[in-house]
């Protein structure tokens, strides 16, 4: 039966009315989530997402800077082995030949092949580390996250022969000595244990964005909802050609770069 | 029948029946006192009603039954905010809510762990926040 004049104009009415109303909450709510679950007394709202995802815009970094790296290990009590046999590490700056061997090529020019490039876990969206882990130490989110409980890991290593990004690290020896000032907010890990960057999910359950992204002075990191049209990094991946580490795996890698 | 060796195989019962027997009638008659929990922290001391997350008894009976809920929670739920039966809510932390309150652990946790020899790995990553500081 088709609606009468009278029920289409009122159909019509409250559609309009319902189209005004999400963009209003959207704007109360914070740039990079919607705040939702109260944490407990006296605390900032949490940030949730649907999808958690990280940009990385290249040329920014400044010739010798590690305030991205020094934040994140200095908030998640990382440890400065100072070799690379056991280095741990949750976010690093590598050449572009090693961050994208097939992209890269003798000609490019000398200022991109020298441009550091942050590497950090991918949090993909079909994580090949959880696929393998025995204890489900290693979990993925609905919010995309991939986690790591330590209580469960059991040091066996399958994540880090099944991340093909290398985001994985395992502690060969006791932490503890090689962290100079411990942040007593964050565990440490133990010996035996694998680790890895956890976007900094301690940090959004308290509001905070993460570590990295507040380090760069260039603001060369944008961390957002991807399922969030009007969020900064989908702002950002709408401008013009990102580029993730190699996709052709089907691991669907959520770090986008701009280079 | 006859029995061959008697005299080593006789005294090596006897020896190995005093070696197990040991840990019974060396401690026999001996009282350990119970363990003396310092509960004078200063945050303790400021608390009006001093009332630990639950009632005191459920905490010492369950109070690891209590903190593997809460790590299985935060850690795998994200949830890090816990209701108490009397309706107060806490954060869910080891360090932070814990021993924001009992910070002695020497004269606290350790007492009664080692006093029934119980070895919790919490603090092998947690970190005690007076031995940073």
């Amino acid at each position: 039966m088709a609606p009468t004049r009278r029920e289409f104009l009122k159909i019509a009415g409250v559609s309009a009315a319902g189209l005004l109303l999400p963009p209003l909450a959207v704007h109360a709510a914070a740039q990079t989530g919607k705040p939702a679950t109260e944490v407990g007394p006296a605390q900032r709202r949490a940030f949730t997402a649907k999808r958690w995802a990280m940009a990385a815009v290249g040329g920014q970094c400044p010739a010798g800077c590690r305030d991205c790296i020094d934040a994140c290990h200095s908030t998640h009590n990382v440890p400065a082995i100072g070799n690379p046999k056991d280095d741990v590490h949750w976010i690093g700056l590598e050449r572009i030949e090693r961050v994208f061997p097939a992209e890269a090529h003798p000609r490019l020019p000398e200022s991109l092949k020298r441009l550091p490039v942050p590497v950090l876990c991918n949090h993909c969206e079909n994580p090949p580390c959880v696929r393998v882990c025995p204890t489900k130490a290693t979990f993925k989110r609905a919010d995309g996250i991939v986690m790591m409980d330590y209580h469960r890991c059991i040091g066996c290593r399958f994540c880090m022969a099944a991340c093909p990004y290398g985001a994985r690290s395992m502690n060969y020896r006791d932490p503890r000595p090689f962290i100079r000032k411990p942040n007593p907010e964050f565990p440490t890990r133990t010996k035996g244990v694998v680790e890895k960057c956890n976007f900094c999910e301690e940090r959004l359950a308290r509001g905070v964005l993460p570590a990295c992204v507040l380090a760069c002075k260039e603001k060369a990191l944008v961390f957002g909802d991807l399922e969030d049209p009007r969020s900064d990094i989908r702002t950002l991946l709408g401008k013009g050609l990102s580029i993730r580490r190699r996709p052709e795996l089907g691991t669907g890698p959520q770090i986008y770069y701009l280079l | 029948m006859k029995l061959y060796n008697g005299g080593k195989i006789i005294a090596g019962m006897v020896a190995f029946l005093i070696a197990v027997t040991f840990p019974f009638w060396y401690g026999r008659g001996k009282t350990v006192s119970p363990p003396d929990l310092k509960l004078d922290t200063p945050t303790i001391e400021q608390l009006k009603e001093k009332r630990c997350v639950e009632p005191a008894a459920y905490m010492r009976a369950s109070h690891m039954k209590l903190l593997v809920a809460w790590r299985e929670g935060a850690v795998r739920e994200g949830i890090r905010s816990y209701t108490a039966t009397d309706g107060r809510a806490f954060q869910v932390s080891l360090t932070g809510t814990c021993l924001g309150c009992h910070s002695n652990k020497d004269k606290f946790c350790n007492r009664c762990h080692d006093y029934t020899g119980s070895k919790p790995a919490c603090w092998s990553c947690h970190i005690i926040p007076e031995e940073v500081r």
